[in-house]
This record gives structure tokens, sequence and C-alpha cells, in this order.
């Protein structure tokens, strides 16, 4: 077994919205592997049925080599969860929190206590351990959760959206111990994401999902790769576009907010033509293309990088696609 | 083995809820308390029934009632945990529900079973003398109501899905399996339609059989009563399972 998950049509229908389409894609053992799209693509749904928490309406998955859905307790076992919202027990302290969890995941008695150590060395929780989790902030819980999560020594761990809503320094934390957890521990991890930056930090390969339905999969270079190059935002009195078509690098063309927006091989060499062209210019900005610039080719559309409203937005979503 | 481990997981989180939650304890012997000393006071002062104080004759029936009140909250509070996801977390892992459900009903249990003990403590208050056998059967009995009446929680709480419901549960569930009990009335003369109704409402059984056990005043012979009891328990803690088992994680 070299996949440590395979789905094979994967589909969940809720009543008139077909949420995850067909979904056909592996995961290699010890990968870290992200599941990208903006709110309501079908990343939560699709983690979901491969934890087991959903039944697929149609097709199904293998999961540590067991079956979604015929073997759902095997799945259970080999897993670890970190869900989207905090699902710590705020009345109890971190390390009752993570007691608890040992003795539903069957961590043996003999090595519960070190394991619980381990993990919450892990995470930096040591000296909060003996807090009630209610005294906690927002990215304690969440290291909190990854530490439970990974108590029993998952073979895969997922994470939906492990730092929405955190702020930027406790991101950075979090994506230092997934990294390390995937390092130290050869641990097949598989996230969702809508931040293109947390994509193209943590992940070995990239599944960009719209509409249920997995528009491209290939690694974070490559899918910068395939949008060619650098952007070049120009702001002009020019409106007529077609005339930077004779410039072959130039792979796409753009209008956007009064800004025309050029995809183009290598800037360097072609600014000068295309500032020729482009008349009297009022302001120029070149970057190197990012995953934005890719998920906006792929899909057509911008992912929200906010992430107050966009957490709101998708857990109405799914309350709503839930009930 | 795990299972048993797991269970003990579940209802020891449970356990700390309940003494960390201080005010919970509080509140649900301040209702109950009230009953006894204000409404069974007040017209205790007034009123005998077949020669027993109108608070003495109340009291196994508010013992009843406070057995009644913490067991269908316990069970209905699982759609808050539902709602905040720490429910999400027992669920996910790997548990079959029936020792899910059964952990949760033990921890029912105990909170129910720890504010029966407090108001037995106060049966001296009332005039009520208690034998060790009494007191033994009175828990046997408030124990059975406790376990059919959190595994019925806990079945209406599987099955709602917000929190809305809840007053709903209160008024048309709650309150009428207390106010059919006879918890505040004798049964001997009621009117053909309430006597109809306290015939079906299970607490009834109970109340009368806590009555027979602390002061001895019966409409229903105990086994009688001990048995439709035991039943109950049973339907109660058997549907509970099935509905454990249904129930949706999301």
């Amino acid at each position: 077994m070299e996949h440590a998950i395979e789905t094979f049509n994967l589909t969940k229908q809720f009543k008139d919205l077909t949420a995850v389409d067909h979904l056909n894609f592996k995961i290699k053992k010890g990968e870290i592997f992200g599941l990208l799209g903006p709110n309501g693509a079908g990343k939560t749904t699709t983690i979901s049925m491969l934890c087991t928490i959903l039944r697929p309406t149609e097709g199904t998955a293998t999961v540590n080599g067991y079956d979604i859905s015929k073997e759902s307790g095997a799945v259970r076992k080999s897993i670890g969860i970190v869900f989207q919202e905090p699902s710590v027990d705020d009345i109890l302290t971190g390390r009752e929190n993570l007691q608890l969890h040992a003795m539903w995941y069957g961590v043996p008695k003999e090595t519960r206590k070190q394991r619980i150590d381990e993990v919450l060395n892990l995470v930096g929780l040591e000296s909060r351990q003996h807090s009630l989790v209610k005294t906690y902030s927002g990215g304690m819980r969440r290291r909190l959760e990854l530490a439970r999560g990974l108590l029993h020594l998952p073979r895969v761990l997922f994470l939906d959206e492990p730092t929405l809503g955190l702020d930027p320094q406790t991101r950075e934390h979090i994506w230092e111990y997934i990294e390390r957890m995937s390092k130290e521990k050869d641990m097949t991890i598989v996230l969702t994401t809508h931040y293109m930056e947390e994509a193209d930090r943590l992940c070995d390969r990239i599944a960009i999902i719209d509409q249920g339905r997995i528009v491209v999969m290939d690694t974070p270079e490559m899918l910068k790769g395939s949008v060619g190059g650098d952007i070049i935002c120009l702001k002009t009195a020019v409106t007529d576009t077609e005339r930077f078509r004779k410039i072959t690098s130039i792979s796409n063309i753009e209008v956007e907010d009064g800004y025309i927006v050029l995809t183009v091989g290598n800037a360097g060499e072609h600014l000068q033509e295309i500032l020729n062209l482009a008349g009297k210019v009022e302001s120029v900005q070149i970057r190197p293309a990012s995953l934005d610039d890719a998920f906006l080719s792929y899909t057509g559309k911008e992912i929200r990088p906010d992430s107050g409203e966009g957490g709101i937005a998708q857990r109405i979503v799914r309350e709503k696609t839930s009930r | 083995m795990n299972e048993a481990e797991a269970i003990y997981a579940l209802w020891y989180r449970e356990f700390k809820v309940f003494t960390r939650e201080k005010s919970r304890v509080v509140t649900s012997v301040f209702t109950p308390l009230l009953w006894i000393f204000v409404f069974g006071g007040g017209l205790g002062s007034a009123i005998d029934i077949g020669g027993i104080n109108y608070q003495v004759f109340i009291y196994p029936g508010i013992l009843a009632m406070s057995v009644l009140f913490s067991s269908v909250f316990y069970g209905v509070y699982i759609i808050w945990d539902r709602k905040i996801d720490i429910l999400k977390a027992v669920l996910v892992a790997p548990l079959s529900r029936t020792s899910i459900f059964v952990g949760k009903v033990l921890g029912g249990c105990t909170d129910s079973m720890i504010q029966a003990f407090l108001m037995l403590m106060i049966s001296f208050a009332v005039g009520v003398y208690l034998t060790p056998y009494a007191f033994l059967m009175a828990v046997l009995v408030l124990f059975l109501l406790a376990l059919s009446l959190v595994s019925a929680g806990l079945i209406i709480g599987s099955v709602m899905e917000s929190p809305e419901g809840f007053n709903m549960i209160i008024s048309f569930l709650v309150f009428p399996l207390f106010f059919f009990s006879g918890a505040l009335y004798p049964l001997n003369n009621l009117p053909p339609w309430l006597a109809a109704i306290t015939y079906i409402d299970p607490v009834t059984y109970g109340v009368d059989a806590l009555r027979t056990v602390t002061i001895g005043v019966s409409r229903f012979p105990i086994y009688l009563d001990l048995s439709i009891l035991a039943g109950f328990a049973l339907v109660m803690f058997t549907v509970g399972t099935i509905a454990f088992e249904r129930m949706n994680i999301l």
C-alpha cells in the first residue's frame, strides 16, 4: 500500500447541491496534501467523508487501506482530526482533555503519560497544561487540538483550516508544528485551506477544488509555473488590450479594477516593449506569479483572503448543508 | 477493555463538569427546596391529606421532581455539546455509539443521584424519618427514574437539531410529566380524565413508590410500581442506544 488515501468517484449530494462531485485522487504516504478552494468549494465535505463523519452518496475512498464506508472503525483508529472549530472541552484542563482522548483512542496505559508530555511539549503548552481550556486564547486552543490529534500517533492527520482566524504569529507557529510532525513522525497530512500562503508554504501537492471538483492538482511550484512567470499590473489611459497580443510570451491579459493585468514569461525581458505599447503609464507593478494567480487562472475567481468573514460564511454554509 | 475505559473517560468528563459547575448543583437543589418549604410549608399550614401534613405528603413527589428535571435537562443538554462540537470529538473517536450512550447515561445518573442524595439528606427537616431500608429503596426508585429520564432526555437531544426547541421540551414534556405524576396531590379521587393521564405518566409510579417507602402511603402495590419503572427504564435505554446509533455527527 503506497497510498495513504485513494478516492474512487467520491461524491456527496445534499438535497439540490452537489457538494463533492466524483472526486478521484491519490495521496502518497508521508505527503502534505492541500485541498485549496474558496468557501463552499467542498473541502470540508471531502474531509468529513474521509474521516467517516459523513457518508458518501456515491463512490468511496480508502484511508490507510481501509474502506471509509465498510471499515469506519479501523479508519477512525488510524487517523487524527483537527476540526475547523475548536472541539476541545472548555471546562477541562488541557491535560485532562488529552487524558480523555488517550482513553478514547486506546493509547496504552503505560505510554499514556509519556505521549501526553511529548505532544504538550511539541505544541508548547506544558506551562498551561493544568489551566482550564476556557482560559486559553484561540491560538492555544488550536495548538491543543493539534496535540490531541497527534496523541495516538495517527498515520494520517486531517487538518480542516488549521489557522483560520489566527493572528500571523500564531499561524507561523502552527505551520512550524505541522512541518515538524510531518518530518519527525513521517505522518501523512491532509489539510484544507483557503489561504494561498499556507498551501504554498506547507504542501507537497495541492488540489485546487471548486464546486466540488478538482480543477487541477500539482505541486505549488508547478502550479505557479503554469501561470507563467511574472504578473505586470499597468495603470494607463489605453483601453485597447489587444495590442499586447503582439508579444508572444504574454500568456494572459485581463482588465481588473481599471488595471491591465498581464501574465508574462519573464517581465524583465519584455518590460520596455510593454511600456512602449502602453503609452503614458500612471503606475506599474511587477511581481512573480503566486498561487493566487494560479487559482484565479484555473477557477476564474479570486479566493477571499480575509479570515473573519470567510469563516462565518463558511460556517453558515456548513450549517445549512449539514441539515 | 478499551470500551470500558472509554466509558469511564466519558463518565469522568461529565463528573468533572458537574463538580466544576457548582452553580448548576445549587440551582437544581434550590427549586425543589422552594417547593418543599414554601409551597409545601405554606399549604401545609392549612391542609392535611389523609391525616398527613401536606408538606410531608409532597416530599416524595418533590424528590421525584428534582430527579425528573435534572435528568431530562442533562440529556437535552447534548444539543449544546453538539453545537459547540465537544460531542463531535467523541463521535469521531473509534468508539461504539453504545459506549458513548452508556457513558453519557452514567454521567447523567451520577448528577441526578448526587442531587437526590442531597434531597434525601433534608428528609428529617421535613419531618420524614427514613429507615436504612426506606433510604435504600428510595435510592433504587430514584435511580430507575434517573436512568429512564436521562435516556429520554438524550433521545430528545440526539434528534433535536437546535437549542430553540428547548423551551418546548420543558413546557410540553417536563412540566406535564411533573403535574400529572400526582407529586402534588393524591390519586384516589381524581376526575376520570385526569386519572387516565396520571396512569400513563411513568413518573406517577416513581412518585407512588417513593411515597410508599418514605411515608407509607400508596396507590399501587410496590411491585407494580417497580416493574413499570424498570420496564420504562429498559425501553428508554434501548431506544436511546438506537437513537445514538442513528445520530448524525454534523
